[in-house]
């Protein structure tokens, strides 16, 4: 009896293997192959890439050829595609929390009946195609769209403003697109927040905004931090985003291995330049990576 | 309770609560609206309204390339959810029950890693995964919808894994505990008690999965040979040169069937809680 309650806690490895393996298989080896592969030299024929190792004259010859990498560091173009995407996530983080958190916040402290309605218009967008919703902001933002027509016949501008094909446009997209990935993990903790802190707050004299700033701000720090790496990781790599809403000169990491691997067949250059994004992101999705654990952990506990 | 409250003083302002829903809501809403009303413009631009019209319906449904597109891509799709929902409902429950075993931390950055990682990262590692495999093993055999499946059920897994976890872990330990005292083995708790508890959030993910396949343009560009052009690929490669009417067809279809599943599903769901607060 009591070797059968103490068996759903600990647990051998056995157990997690089918999902274990399937992400060992095709999440960790592939990373590996495209370290290998952004090391490797462009040829023509299958695969497009020369092997790193070849057993020629009796010995064994590692050969790895670091042309993407010299690549990546010389020509300034790549330079400023990296510190280019940085800012646009970054951006778009800073929107998503700006738009983001006073949402988020409000339906955590909504009435119970009201809540669960916002919180399935929060997430129903999830659920519909991002592809679709993304190409309607191009009808909304071109030159003769929704967005100028309407601005037009108000009278509040002469001409039609240019977003669509710049910049702004993809801001507009990305900030879109990734909203709800924000007010989902700051809802899910904001919602947990016991209300009695706050009226001990405000039982010792404490004005609502001084509260917010000392109780609400710092609790619902775990889930901005989830909700910002949510937005930022993967915006930093976005592709469908700035091509559909974007110029020509707006440059993304994602766009450009994009046209090298699709453009140009030069996937070693492709692996390099992958390589070198998620050497960028590593310490957003460490932050990321602890804050689950974290999270997974304390749950456990209070389980 | 909770509107009393809301009373007290610590109850946020009406005011600022209206204008922070209010315009976040009109953000995420306005782009889906004017999809569902300009499909039915006969005009092909966005700018006037000349007048109701269903021939961007007709089109879509004479459009023979895309729906055999969306044909491969509801079939990759339902595959792709079953596999990531049995993968994810399983790593989930690890990771709601159990824990502690060697490798813990890799099992979690692993399963939530790619709720993260850029697409185009994901897409160009199996696609290398794959042609490593071939030309080692001589299998996979080429790229096509088996690749995709494998791709899509990487990254939906993760997503299902997230939802069936806070459901789990939601769940009143001490069911499974009452049916583990009276000799049920953990697998058999598992079934049938845990399972059918969890049901209705593993149905909400199962749909996400879906939809996440369905939606995907990058990891199936890589991943997909010759002949097997998928839905969003195919639409992505329409509308990246401007507006295509018949787009806005198919997207209020997809809205509307989407609504209906997700409030349908959400009105199952709250009833069955209900049920549950009732009894108990």
């Amino acid at each position: 009896m009591k070797s059968k309650r103490s068996q759903p806690r600990g647990i051998g490895i056995w157990s997690v293997m089918p999902p274990y393996a399937w992400l060992l298989l095709f999440l960790l080896v592939p990373f590996f192959l495209v370290f290998k592969i952004s090391l490797a030299d462009l040829r023509f024929g299958i695969p497009p890439y020369t092997a790193l190792t070849q057993f020629k004259d009796e010995a064994l010859q590692l050969t790895l050829h670091v042309r993407g990498y010299a690549l990546l560091l010389t020509d300034t173009l790549y330079l400023k595609t990296y510190l280019s995407s940085l800012k646009m996530a970054a951006v778009t983080t800073f929107w998503c929390i700006l738009i983001g958190y006073p949402m988020a916040y409000y339906i955590a402290r909504s009435p119970d009946s009201v809540r669960n309605v916002l919180l399935l218009a929060v997430i129903l967008p999830f659920w519909t195609s991002l592809l679709l919703r993304v190409y309607a902001w191009v009808g909304i933002l071109r030159a003769d769209g929704l967005l100028n027509s309407v601005l037009l016949s108000l009278g509040v501008i002469g001409s039609p403003l240019e977003i669509y094909r710049t910049d702004w446009a993809v801001y507009i997209g990305l900030v879109y697109a990734y909203l709800p990935f924000f007010i989902l993990p700051a809802y899910a903790n904001l919602v947990k927040l016991d209300v009695r802190l706050l009226d001990a707050a405000y039982d010792l004299g404490a004005k609502p905004w001084r509260a917010f700033v000392s109780v609400t701000l710092p609790l619902s720090m775990p889930g901005i931090i989830a909700g910002s790496m949510l937005v930022f990781i993967p915006a930093v790599g976005e592709y469908v985003i700035p091509e559909l809403l974007g110029g020509a000169d707006t440059l993304m990491m994602g766009r450009i291995m994009w046209n090298e691997f699709f453009t140009n067949a030069d996937w070693p250059i492709a692996s390099a330049i992958t390589v070198v994004m998620v050497m960028i992101l590593l310490i957003p999705m460490m932050i990321f990576q602890l804050n689950q654990k974290h999270r997974y952990q304390a749950e456990r506990v209070r389980a | 309770m909770s509107w009393f409250k809301r009373q007290a003083p610590n109850a946020p302002s009406p005011i600022g609560r209206f204008i922070a829903l209010g315009i976040g809501f009109f953000f995420l809403y306005v782009p889906i609206a004017t999809l569902i009303v300009f499909s039915f413009n006969s005009s092909p631009i966005m700018t006037s309204w000349s007048g109701f019209s269903l021939r961007w319906y007709v089109a879509l449904f004479n459009d023979q390339a895309l729906l055999n597109a969306a044909w491969l891509s509801v079939q990759v799709a339902v595959m792709t959810a079953t596999a990531a929902s049995i993968l994810g409902t399983w790593a989930g429950y690890v990771l709601a029950r159990k824990g502690n075993f060697r490798g813990f931390s890799l099992f979690v950055g692993l399963v939530s890693a790619p709720l993260v990682i850029p697409e185009v990262v994901l897409g160009i590692s199996l696609l290398l995964l794959f042609v490593e495999m071939d030309s080692l093993f001589g299998w996979p055999g080429g790229r096509g919808m088996f690749t995709i499946w494998v791709g899509h059920t990487t990254f939906c897994m993760a997503f299902v894994t997230v939802i069936v976890q806070s459901r789990i872990r939601d769940l009143d330990l001490s069911l499974e505990e009452a049916a583990l005292d009276l000799g049920a083995t953990p697998l058999k708790v598992f079934f049938s008690v845990t399972l059918p508890l969890i049901a209705p959030a593993i149905i909400a993910a199962w749909l996400l999965a879906f939809t996440l396949s369905l939606d995907d343009v990058v990891i199936a560009s890589f991943l997909s040979g010759p002949g097997a052009t998928l839905l969003s690929p195919e639409i992505f490669a329409r509308v990246r040169l401007g507006l295509k009417p018949e787009v806005n067809a198919l997207a209020t279809i997809f809205v509307v069937v989407v609504a209906l599943v997700v409030v349908g599903l959400n009105a199952l769901q709250r009833r069955q809680l209900k049920r549950q607060k009732s009894t108990s």
